[in-house]
């Protein structure tokens, strides 16, 4: 089976997972007990009220009929309307979407850059001092809540040193957002050549994305120790050591490929956890992403709004397995054959 | 005697121990093998004893709210300080870990045991059912965890025991897959195989011969999950979900505490902060402890 | 303990160790694990180190190489190669010398090989590290080396991986790393362990030629005493980490000074006459008893035939079921297996015997086919249930892996009395412990392990508490799946004299399950030759190893290694057998 096959084969097994995504979404409003006509109606409803929206819901029809309903809407982009912004919740999740998408990926890339090296460097110099830190970094690594390391954080070098500036959101007063290309402010700062801005957005950038590369760091970098260790005492790198290979090439041809690939599929938990955790970051930084929107629509029991966001992030979790296994069938032989 | 030697009789007096003083020697060389895991056990039984009695032992009210000594940094009278409501943060704080303890250990015991339980089947037996339960964790799987954990207690209603079910449902699949491959590996083992042979039923060699082999993994699953489990209900608290103020709880507290951290005042949300990390600190440490504990290859 | 080399002595060896001691750092202190070791390879020759595990045969290679694991490290003694001290060369140098000047192959060759690379890249990093190929020239000198190894179509196998090759593939690429820039010293550590007879004659013929060819000195690491009387010019004994004999070949096999050298010659079992032959010599045991077989027939296998539904997802079965067959593992096979007989079923791996050998023992359901024991059909009752069968006490089984067939949570005690409570139906505890102390006796098994968990007991003991579990109900037809294929020859040789009294004991009749054609001469009245799920013959045992009527079994048994000096012997007690 040729590579394209198999990534083809991956996207078609997606959709069962996109329609089981879709099935729990639905469920969670129309099966659970309390009555959904009175979520959308909001706190303030009186039972008219209720009535009238249940029947425009098409919440008096069956339930079969109600779940068709749903998935026409969600084919056309429509995820309903916010009750807390008066808005369609799809246009509210897109105009928010790419600050969480940059603070995710910048907090991916920052944990990946440091705790993969350090996994690395633990393995190689088995209980040397980098492999106690290594040890520590991941033990401490998994017992801390998010949110309380965004709030040491704060306290640390916002009030106390005053190195970072207030955790309010993007962008500083004194700057306004460059013209939008890729909507991370950093880029589109770049990109416009508004120098200053960019600085001041990266700056609003680094305690949480720090926040949350501390978080995902512990799992990068025990699996990678581990991984690395496993390939380290392993058969072929005897083999390749007794051929007399250089140091070098042994550790990164031999050991790190093959260690790769362990780290790579848990990747896809360590997503998990960052898009969940992003929305405590999201919270302690007034990150104004779709992970705050929901926390305030969840205030308000806008509930439109958690579907859709709940919704989204799946699907964005969905796709970013996808790329995932794509990148696990370029590295590993074996899954072509297996396919 | 060696191997090599060839005597077809040999009588001798064979001792036997009795279980319990077997179990306790074997405790207590668990023990003092690995001072790690003897730290993990003292705080674990520290915790325990806070969760009992805690709520005896505190010096305030932790629901007593003094406007006039709000916001006190930490003192002789007020170990931890006071909140903005002039609530004793120690008490609050010592008096939080029975309700934070409750709905992790409920929700990773509900999770563990269905958990088991279905991956134990699917593995054992395949079929139908282990596709069905490998398409459901599938889905469960799909959703970003504290995600899905959000929606479902939005949707089920914003209270603590919705907290413990959709805690204990995002953990479901790791136990569910544990014991599944476990299960599975040993399903035709020679030992099984032999167990087989010796008139055992199906049912009777899932659950006594191949499932206490399966527990040293399962059990550092379990420890790591319960760190996980009580950094997720905490999680959801700060976000504002399941536990309502005033409740003392270790999420709602710091989350409370953190408006009041951009203005220095610290010991509202550390504390709660550190109790949490503490805890969460000693589930992680205790994952090798158990599983050497029920590991029978660890006995000498 | 020094023999003279008699012939070497002009020239300089190509490869020195002197009082060599290796020792490990393990949680419970230090670990000697071998021991003022000496031996000399001269330059051409062939040496042979044999040993039984724990001998510290493979350490003292690694410690040749330098490639010991973190733990462990030499702690006294010389290591010269061809004028260089290895033992105390630094890492640069020892890499230099690595691959160019000595080489190793290994047991287990496709997990010695990169998962992820090419095979012939693989070889590519050898030859381009030591200069003996440039980037361009490479891939050529990767397939040659591949041709050179008789790898057929060696440029498509250039891009092959290793898990789309064969075991012996595998092993012929390794040879291939080993050899690509022709050094003067290769290691080859047990390198046939894990592949077939069949196999395994190629490889080391294989070896035999490129080493003769180029003029290489060979240093062969085995625990199979007949492999390293065929190949090598000279033997050195070793156990428990040091040295007991070193000899010519010849000389070792026709007067072996140590007893120990005496007993392992002894127990592998081309030589012997019968299986008494296998123990040590000081042992006066009674000939072992002759056993009448009797003409009824307690179990009869027709037709017997096992399909696996063929691999494939969801889209193949889509694409419709006409290209895959389903795989027959059992292709129809019958035989029979009389009261008090012992029937041997060999063949290599793959063949069916351990799928015919698990629907007997009904483990397994036959996908058709008729197994006719006592007189009553035993499919008829699916596998599942057979647990409740009242002719489960009837037939009993001991597995080929003594460690893997005792529950890790139980104590031998308990194991012997599971098939006591649940087929028996004994519940009486004092009653019980009697049964299962007089089982352990029958096996020669001190009763005071009978309290340990399966890991604090060596091979042989796990191997007996095995054996006293199948035959607690006192079964009628025992089945033995290569029961002895995890221990040490001189432990097998102690297991298999075990077995042949239990059989005369206890009238029990015996299906042995092997790869070893001379084991199954030893022990078994009949032999059946089984390939791809097929009997290509079946006879009076003593007459098919004698005069085999198949090709295939004229293969096998060419294929078993066996020393010069040991053939005309062995074929002379295959003459008085029969």
């Amino acid at each position: 089976m040729s590579q394209l096959a198999i990534i083809l084969a991956r996207v078609l097994q997606a959709i069962p997972t996109i329609f089981g995504i879709v099935v729990v979404t639905f469920l969670l409003t129309r099966a659970l007990p309390g009555d959904p006509a009175a979520y959308f109606a909001g706190a303030s409803a009186t039972p008219e009220s209720i009535a009238e929206i249940r029947a425009r819901l098409g919440l008096d029809q069956p339930l079969p009929l109600q779940f068709v309903d749903y998935v026409r809407d969600l084919a056309s982009g429509d995820l309903g309307q916010s009750i807390s912004t008066g808005q369609p919740v799809a246009t509210e999740l897109l105009r928010r979407l790419p600050a969480s998408l940059e603070l995710t990926l910048f907090a991916l890339l920052l944990s990946v850059g440091v705790a993969v090296p350090l996994g690395v460097l633990a393995a190689v110099r088995q209980d040397s001092w980098i492999d106690q830190l290594c040890r520590f970094v991941v033990t401490a690594g998994v017992s801390l809540p998010t949110f309380f390391t965004g709030l040491l954080l704060v306290y640390v070098f916002y009030f106390l040193l005053g190195w970072a500036p207030a955790p309010l959101g993007r962008l500083d007063m004194l700057h306004i957002p460059p013209p939008q290309v890729t909507g991370f402010l950093v880029i589109d700062g770049l990109i416009a050549r508004e120098w200053g801005t960019a600085w001041s957005a990266f700056k609003q950038l680094l305690l949480p994305g720090i926040t949350l590369a501390l978080f995902t760091l512990a799992p990068i970098a025990r699996m990678t120790r581990a991984a690395m260790l496993q390939a380290l005492a392993s058969e072929y790198l005897r083999t390749a050591r007794a051929a007399g290979l250089s140091s070098g090439r042994v550790l990164m041809v031999y050991a790190f490929r093959n260690a790769m690939l362990p780290v790579v599929t848990t990747l896809g938990m360590v997503f998990s956890f960052t898009l969940g955790a992003n929305v405590l970051v999201e919270k302690v930084f007034a990150w104004p992403g779709i992970g705050s929107f929901a926390i305030e629509a969840l205030v308000v029991s806008d509930y439109a709004a958690v579907q859709g966001f709940v919704l989204s992030m799946a699907v964005l979790f969905v796709l970013l397995n996808l790329a995932i296994d794509t990148l696990y069938t370029l590295i590993d032989p074996r899954v072509r054959i297996e396919g | 005697m060696t191997d090599a030697t060839y005597t077809p009789q040999l009588a001798a007096g064979a001792k036997r121990s009795s279980a319990w003083s077997r179990g306790f020697a074997h405790f207590r060389y668990v023990m003092t093998s690995n001072p790690v895991t003897f730290i993990a056990f003292v705080l674990l039984a520290g915790m325990i004893v806070i969760a009992l009695f805690g709520p005896m032992l505190v010096p305030h009210d932790p629901l007593a709210t003094l406007a006039d000594k709000a916001l006190k940094p930490p003192s002789r009278e007020h170990w931890f300080g006071t909140d903005q409501l002039g609530r004793d943060v120690f008490s609050r704080v010592i008096v939080a870990t029975r309700l934070d303890l409750l709905i992790s250990v409920s929700a990773v015991a509900l999770s563990f045991f269905v958990g088991a339980a279905m991956g134990a089947c699917a593995g054992y037996w395949g079929g139908w059912f282990d596709k069905l339960s490998g398409r459901l964790l599938d889905t469960i799987m799909a959703f970003p965890l504290f995600v899905l954990a959000m929606g479902i207690v939005a949707a089920a209603g914003n209270t603590i025991q919705n907290i413990v079910i959709a805690t204990a449902i995002i953990n479901l699949p790791f136990y569910a897959r544990v014991a599944r491959a476990e299960v599975s590996i040993r399903r035709n083992a020679g030992y099984v195989q032999a167990a087989r042979l010796s008139g055992n039923s199906e049912l009777r060699i899932l659950i006594w011969k191949i499932l206490p082999n399966t527990l040293p993994p399962m059990m550092v699953q379990l420890s790591l999950n319960m760190g996980w489990a009580i950094l997720n209900a905490a999680g959801l608290s700060f976000i504002g979900l399941g536990v309502r103020p005033p409740t003392a709880e270790w999420g709602i507290m710091v989350a409370e505490g953190a408006n009041y951290i951009v203005s220095g005042e610290w010991w509202l949300a550390l504390f709660p902060g550190a109790a949490l990390m503490l805890a969460v600190f000693t589930f992680n440490l205790l994952g090798d402890g158990l599983r050497d504990l029920v590991d029978p290859q660890r006995r000498t | 303990m020094s023999p003279q080399l008699t012939g070497h002595l002009h020239n300089p060896p190509l490869l020195a160790v002197h009082d060599l001691c290796v020792e490990f750092a393990t949680r419970k202190g230090t670990v000697t694990a071998v021991r003022s070791v000496n031996l000399q390879v001269a330059k051409g020759e062939t040496l042979g180190i044999v040993g039984e595990s724990g001998s510290g045969k493979s350490v003292t290679s690694y410690a040749v190489m330098r490639i010991l694991d973190r733990a462990g490290r030499i702690a006294a003694g010389k290591i010269e190669f061809g004028g260089m001290q290895l033992h105390d060369a630094d890492e640069a140098m020892m890499s230099d010398l690595r691959g160019r000047e000595i080489s190793m192959i290994f047991q287990n060759p496709r997990a010695a090989l990169n998962p992820i690379r090419p095979v012939g890249k693989q070889i590519e990093d050898v030859l381009i590290r030591h200069a003996q190929a440039t980037h361009d020239q490479a891939k050529r000198k990767a397939i040659e080396a591949l041709a050179k190894v008789r790898i057929r179509d060696p440029e498509a196998r250039y891009h092959a991986y290793p898990f789309e090759l064969s075991g012996g593939m595998c092993q012929r690429v390794v040879i291939a790393i080993a050899l690509a820039c022709k050094p003067q010293l290769l290691i080859a550590d047990e390198p046939t362990t894990g592949l077939d007879v069949t196999t395994q004659r190629a490889v080391m013929e294989l070896v035999r030629e490129l080493t003769r060819s180029e003029g290489m000195s060979t240093l062969l690491i085995t625990h199979d005493l007949g492999l390293a009387g065929e190949y090598c010019d000279r033997i050195i004994v070793m156990e428990k980490g040091g040295v007991v004999e070193q000899q010519d070949t010849a000389k070792l096999f026709a007067a072996p000074a140590h007893p120990y050298t005496r007993r392992l010659i002894r127990s592998t079992p081309h030589a012997a006459r019968n299986i008494r032959d296998l123990l040590p010599e000081d042992l006066r045991l009674p000939p072992p008893p002759l056993l009448s077989v009797s003409d009824e027939p307690l179990l009869e296998v027709k037709d017997l035939v096992k399909e696996y539904a063929p691999p494939g997802g969801l889209l193949q079965r889509l694409r419709g079921r006409g290209g895959a067959k389903p795989f027959r593992a059992v292709d129809g096979i019958s035989f029979s297996i009389a009261r008090g007989e012992s029937v041997g079923l060999v063949g290599e791996s793959g063949c069916g015997k351990s799928t015919t050998s698990a629907m007997v023992m009904r483990l397994l359901d036959a996908t058709s086919g008729s197994i006719c024991f006592k007189g009553g059909e035993l499919t008829a009752v699916p596998a599942g249930e057979f647990a409740r069968s009242p002719l489960r006490r009837e037939l009993q089984m001991v597995f080929q892996d003594p460690h893997e067939s005792l529950n890790p949570r139980s104590t031998a005690a308990q194991s012997i009395a599971d098939p006591l409570l649940r087929l028996e139906g004994m519940s009486d505890a004092a009653a019980i412990r009697d049964r299962v102390e007089a089982l352990a006796s029958q096996v020669g098994l001190p009763l005071e392990l009978l309290d340990r968990l399966p890991h604090q007991l060596s091979g042989g003991q796990k191997a007996r508490v095995g054996i006293a579990r199948a035959i607690a109900t006192r079964p009628e037809l025992l089945i033995l799946d290569e029961p002895t294929a995890a221990l040490d020859v001189s432990v097998q040789a102690v297991v298999l004299n075990l077995l042949a009294d239990l059989k005369a004991e206890f009238g029990m009749s015996y299906l042995f399950v092997s790869h070893d054609l001379e084991v199954v001469r030893l022990l078994c009245d009949r032999v059946i030759v089984m390939r791809a799920g097929r009997i290509v013959e079946e006879g009076p045992a003593a007459r098919v190893l004698s005069e085999p009527q198949a090709e295939y079994t004229r293969e096998l048994l060419a294929a078993i290694p066996r020393p010069a000096h040991l053939a005309g012997h062995a074929a002379a007690t295959r003459a008085v057998n029969a």
